[in-house]
């Protein structure tokens, strides 16, 4: 992204002044290529070069938002290929798809589905993103119909679908102002679509059958005042889905196509009629470069895998995933039962909750904040250690919660027993429990 | 600007490891591409999955676990002619659960027996796992070693702490290592090169980097595998050419999205079976994804899923 100092350098004014407080134009150039500095510091840049750098300074892959309020959703913007490099940004949208030749009951079920199925995970709510409303009747009145009773039935961004124009203008003005994605133009009715979404304030998928065909005319929609585009390559099977999307990243990160340089859209429900099928076709779109991906429905069992999945894989990979501090329930505990201490890092609790549940004995569960360090490295960083941990549990609370003085740490700390047993005092008993969680269910069995 | 497609050549590419013996051998690994991109290089090899069967069951696994082989459960020989004849499984791997002190504590001349049985009953090559206790798997796996010399079998996990016992014994009596890290680019590597030391060739070595299921660590199994490709493709590691294997069925298996039912938990919907396929069918396509050439997996409906998507995708 962006230009190099040199670039910049050349559409400075070049008169050393200073004023931007730098020595020269030349060190100017280079920090704002290092992010440094701000271009407005300098008062004698021409407009022009104010332009090509702000134009250059854009993100490569430009961010779409779709719907409005509380649930917009911002897809693209993404930077990278491999997640280790920098976090992915915009986690894939997932939408749902209804009709107009589905029944009512279908429809309901389905947008039931979109707005209620949801988890909460590492203090998050996972959820699906969109409403897909296709028309497959051609009738642009009954096709306008649905679209009012989506509006009315989920706060979710729309994708608004249909072949036959009149019936996407009749779908497109009834959600004006809303923040529709229009699907689609194509390169025989660009210039019509990109009017219709000026007009109701929508954006637009750009839909061909290869890459080649969409960048031909992506920009005569950006002419026609519409920047915010989410491109349809015509991949109707995973093997092209995959090189699509791998590609059209490759163009807009690598090449700086801007005619490419959107969030692409995958209908994997166009793909399969197998729910199976098409949850592994979303779980692709998610790892590997889809921006939006539209579904036949929103079910639970789908979602749970597809959602947890979202979340690991747009997680920031340099700052896990925290738990709240405090006293976990598991099992339903009771006053006898035992007492695990561990870490706030959310892996670490995940697994040992697991572990936990899994052995069925009713169990306390201590997490303690220590900035999302699993426990070796809070150890070693002086933060899961006898000094701190002390007072910790008994600022929990917990003691009052049992009738026994037992508290278990895990076998990796097993160092820290005899000074954690000072710093409790003979109040406590400190008991080294396993290093793996996966002995747990056999140490908490045998008690 | 028009497109034109944008291809990667790397100065260095994924070697490849050969297990079972004769016209059923199986060679994976040889990758010139990062995964699935055959338009950047050659993919030679196809990933394959390796169908689980257990010496000894976990009584608490889920119906949607033990269903598809009820009839078969406590016969692991039995089990893998199962998955071989009516799941169309490419290999099988052997997970000797009851070797486990914490356990059965099966003996390590047990073991070596029922690997012995096992080859003879079946037609494809065989993955053996031990328990992952690390003092009991230097033993029994270094037995089975011996007493099945020169039948080419995958054997681990070797770990820092037994590597050298298992790995002699791999090289002493002509089989492949699985080399275990705990999640981490330089330890893997570390590994690798520990081993390669003690006189086992590249070629004999395969990578489990220690595999996370969805909601489990998956995205740190994904990008330290994603990382290991790029070091031996793009910088042309020599160290970390060996293949990768993930460990992945019974992670999966044991998540509780997988295990609770709807009474437990109602967000998570009724329908285990679908909920548990999935999860292991998702984090073995995400273990792909990240460059895996060997899956070991455990449900059949999963597996045909993954390879569904492996063919296609390599079609
Ligand atoms: S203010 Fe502008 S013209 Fe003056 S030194 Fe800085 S960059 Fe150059």
């Amino acid at each position: 992204m962006g230009l190099t100092g040199i670039q910049i350098f050349k559409l400075l004014p070049k008169t050393n002044c200073k004023e931007c407080g730098s020595p020269t134009c030349l060190a100017f150039a280079m920090a704002l290529a290092g992010g440094k500095a701000e271009l407005d510091k300098c008062p004698y840049v021409s407009d022009e070069a104010k332009a090509t750098l702000s134009e250059a300074s854009a993100p490569p892959i430009r961010g779409v938002v779709i719907g409005t309020g509380d649930k917009a959703k911002k897809v693209g913007e993404e930077l990278v290929f491999y997640r280790h490099e920098k976090t992915f940004l915009n986690p894939t949208a997932i939408a749902c798809l209804v009709t107009d030749a589905m029944d009512d009951a279908e429809v309901d079920a389905k947008i039931d589905n979109l707005n209620n199925v949801q988890f909460e995970r590492v203090g998050l709510t996972l959820e699906a993103d969109l409403l897909a409303v296709r028309c497959v009747s051609g009738d642009a009145g009954k096709f306008e119909a649905l679209v009012k009773k989506a509006l009315g039935a989920t706060e979710k961004g729309l994708i608004i679908m249909a072949d036959d124009f009149a019936a996407l203008e009749a779908g497109a003005k009834a959600a004006s102002g809303k923040g529709a994605l229009l699907y689609a133009a194509t390169a025989d009715n660009c210039d019509q679509v990109a009017a219709l979404a000026k007009e109701t304030g929508a954006s637009v998928v750009a839909k061909g059958a290869s890459i080649e065909e969409v960048a031909d005319f992506t920009g005569k929609i950006v002419s026609g005042g519409v920047k915010d585009i989410v491109i349809d390559a015509g991949a109707r099977d995973i093997k092209s889905m995959f090189y699509n999307d791998n590609q059209i990243r490759r163009a807009a990160l690598k090449a700086k196509n801007r005619d490419l340089g959107f969030p692409t859209i995958d209908l994997v429900c166009d793909m399969t009629d197998d729910p199976y099928k098409e949850a592994m076709l979303a779980s692709l779109a998610i790892a590997k470069y889809g921006a939006i991906v539209v579904m036949s429905d929103i079910d639970k069992e789908r979602m749970l895998p597809l959602f947890v999945q979202r979340l690991n894989i747009y997680t920031d990979p340099q700052r896990p995933m925290v738990m709240d501090e405090g006293i976990y329930e598991i099992n339903k505990p009771g006053p006898d039962s035992p007492v695990i201490i561990t870490t706030n890092f959310a892996l670490t609790y995940f697994i040992v909750a697991a572990e936990i549940e899994a052995s069925r004995v009713p169990t306390w569960l201590l997490i303690m904040d220590v900035e999302g360090m699993s426990v070796l490295t809070a150890w070693s960083a002086g933060k899961f250690v006898a000094d701190a941990m002390a007072p910790f549990v008994v600022k929990s609370g917990i003691r009052d919660k049992i009738n026994h003085n037992k508290i278990i740490i895990p076998g990796y700390v097993a160092q820290i027993s005899g000074e954690f047993q000072e710093e409790l005092g003979s109040d406590w008993e400190v008991v080294i429990g396993t290093r793996e969680a996966s002995d747990i269910p056999a140490f908490l069995k045998a008690l | 600007m028009a497109f034109s497609a944008l291809t990667e050549k790397y100065s260095g590419k994924m070697g490849t490891l050969t297990f079972g013996s004769g016209d059923q051998a199986i060679t994976v690994g040889g990758q010139a591409a990062m995964p699935f991109c055959t338009f950047d290089g050659e993919i030679p090899n196809k990933p394959i999955v390796a169908m689980e069967v257990y010496d000894v069951v976990d009584p608490e696994w889920p119906a949607a676990v033990v269903d598809p082989f009820k009839d078969v459960i406590n016969d692991p020989i039995a089990w893998a002619k199962k998955n071989i004849d009516e799941y169309g499984a490419k290999a099988i791997c052997l997970q000797l659960a009851s070797t486990d002190p914490n356990g059965e504590n099966k003996s390590a001349d047990y073991a070596a027996e029922l690997v012995s049985k096992m080859i003879e009953a079946i037609s494809v090559p065989l993955v053996v796992w031990g328990s992952g206790n690390v003092e009991k798997d230097a033993e029994v796996l270094s037995k089975i070693c011996e007493v099945n010399e020169g039948k080419n079998l995958l054997i681990g996990p070797a770990v820092e702490e037994n590597y050298k016992k298992i790995a002699a014994a791999c090289l002493g009596y002509g089989h492949n290592v699985v080399s275990q890290s705990p999640i981490d680019v330089n330890m893997a590597k570390q590994m690798n090169i520990l081993i390669s030391n003690l006189g086992l060739p590249m070629d004999k070595i395969i990578m489990e980097p220690s595999t996370g299921a969805l909601g489990y660590g998956v995205e740190y199994s994904y990008s330290v595998m994603e990382r290991i490709s790029l070091a031996a493709l793009a910088q042309n590691d020599e160290k970390m050419q060996c293949p990768i294997t993930n460990d992945l069925g019974k992670e999966c298996w044991k998540a509780r999205e997988v295990k609770l039912t709807e009474e437990e938990e109602p967000a998570f919907g009724p329908d285990l079976e679908k909920r548990g396929v999935l999860w292991e069918a998702i984090t073995g396509f995400d273990m792909l994804l990240a460059g895996s050439n060997l899956l070991i997996m455990r449900n059949p409906k999963a597996v045909k899923l993954v390879e569904e998507c492996i063919d296609e995708l390599l079609a």
